[in-house]
């Protein structure tokens, strides 16, 4: 069984990827670094992202909720 | 402050190790990772631009999807490239130190969650496992009513079917959701909940109702596979995905929500629930 290979060769959805770098991962926060790491900021421009992805840019993400009707 | 505007990327910490990584692996900067030996912990690291990594212009950054996918694929590169050839520890995307002293403080300060994490993280890989409730949600399948539907009531008999319908779907995805993720956290060393996904952001048909990753030892993976296989149903209206291996991103941090019951934002947690 190459279940495994199977996957690990598919494309990874962005979406997986940011669902694991952007909660996951150690946070260190302190001034060594730039306290960019921080899980509320990200997660807060996160939003801001999604709603700019949906409002504006045709984008690979389809959106089919927001077409208005002929 | 540091050379020519430039700040050190970490990437992940790792034991040293002799052997070479693969060849392919390019970092931010577009060169292999260096990296970073400091008593007993390495960091990956590249240089990149203050001009885009320091606080102020990472945070405009991050809302421009083109430039944080492509941050987003470099780190899990790098990381792949790492998971060959020993235990990465990921660290949160976009943590970035001013210069190499601070990457050693960095070492220093985390020292204990680094070594404990290598320990409880080596050997394992982590599966992604999705549920979603297959029925559209009503603003997709109801058509503007002022112009489809006769009458108030019909248009109330209409939403009132959609959302029956759409409540049975996710009842049932609600119910798989929180046997899989009993079972697999039985199965797996650790399980951990993630947010459900917007559709809007995925792309994704259905509602995403159970968005789980579980930590399992590699040699284990096959029958952790397969498990999934075995208990995804052939009905219509729920769909099961799974992704992986990932390297164990999501158990890094050593929280795990998985294996007590602190399942309250999880498969339970859509509209139109009738359980408490």
């Amino acid at each position: 069984m190459n279940d495994g290979d199977a996957l690990a060769q598919r494309e990874i959805a962005l979406v997986d990827l940011l669902d694991r770098l952007l909660a996951g991962g150690v946070v260190i926060t302190g001034d060594l670094t730039l306290r960019i790491a921080d899980v509320d900021l990200v997660r807060i421009d996160l939003n801001a992202l999604v709603s700019s992805v949906s409002a504006e840019v045709p984008s690979p993400f389809q959106d089919l909720d927001y077409e208005e009707p002929a | 402050m540091n050379d020519g505007g430039q700040l050190l990327y970490v990437y992940a910490v790792t034991r040293p190790f002799a052997a070479a990584l693969p060849d392919a692996v390019r970092a931010l900067d577009g060169e292999p990772p260096a990296l970073i030996e400091h008593r007993g912990l390495c960091a990956a690291v590249s240089r990149v631009p203050a001009e885009h990594f320091d606080a102020a212009p990472l945070r405009a950054h991050l809302e421009d999807l083109d430039w944080l996918a492509e941050v987003a694929r470099n780190h899990q590169a790098v990381i792949a490239a790492l998971a060959t050839v020993g235990c990465p520890v990921p660290l949160r995307l976009a943590t970035v130190c001013r210069d190499e002293n601070g990457v050693r403080r960095l070492l220093d300060s985390g020292r204990a969650r680094f070594e404990s994490a290598i320990e409880r993280l080596d050997g394992r890989v982590e599966w992604g496992v999705k549920v979603y409730a297959e029925s559209a949600p009503p603003e997709r399948a109801a058509p503007a009513p002022e112009l489809t539907a006769a009458t108030g009531r019909e248009y109330l008999r209409r939403r009132l079917g959609q959302r029956q319908n759409r409540d049975r779907s996710w009842q049932r995805a609600g119910t798989l959701s929180r046997a899989l993720h009993a079972d697999l956290c039985e199965r797996a060393e650790a399980g951990r909940l993630h947010p459900p996904q917007s559709g809007r952001l995925s792309g994704a048909p259905g509602e995403n109702v159970l968005n789980a990753a579980y930590l399992v030892p590699r040699e284990r993976s096959e029958e952790f596979v397969a498990a999934v296989r075995e208990r995804t149903p052939q009905g219509e209206d729920v769909r099961v995905e799974l992704t992986g291996p990932w390297a164990p991103y999501s158990f890094a941090s050593g929280q795990d929500d998985g294996q007590d019951d602190g399942q309250d934002d999880g498969p339970e947690g859509g509209p139109g629930q009738g359980e408490s």
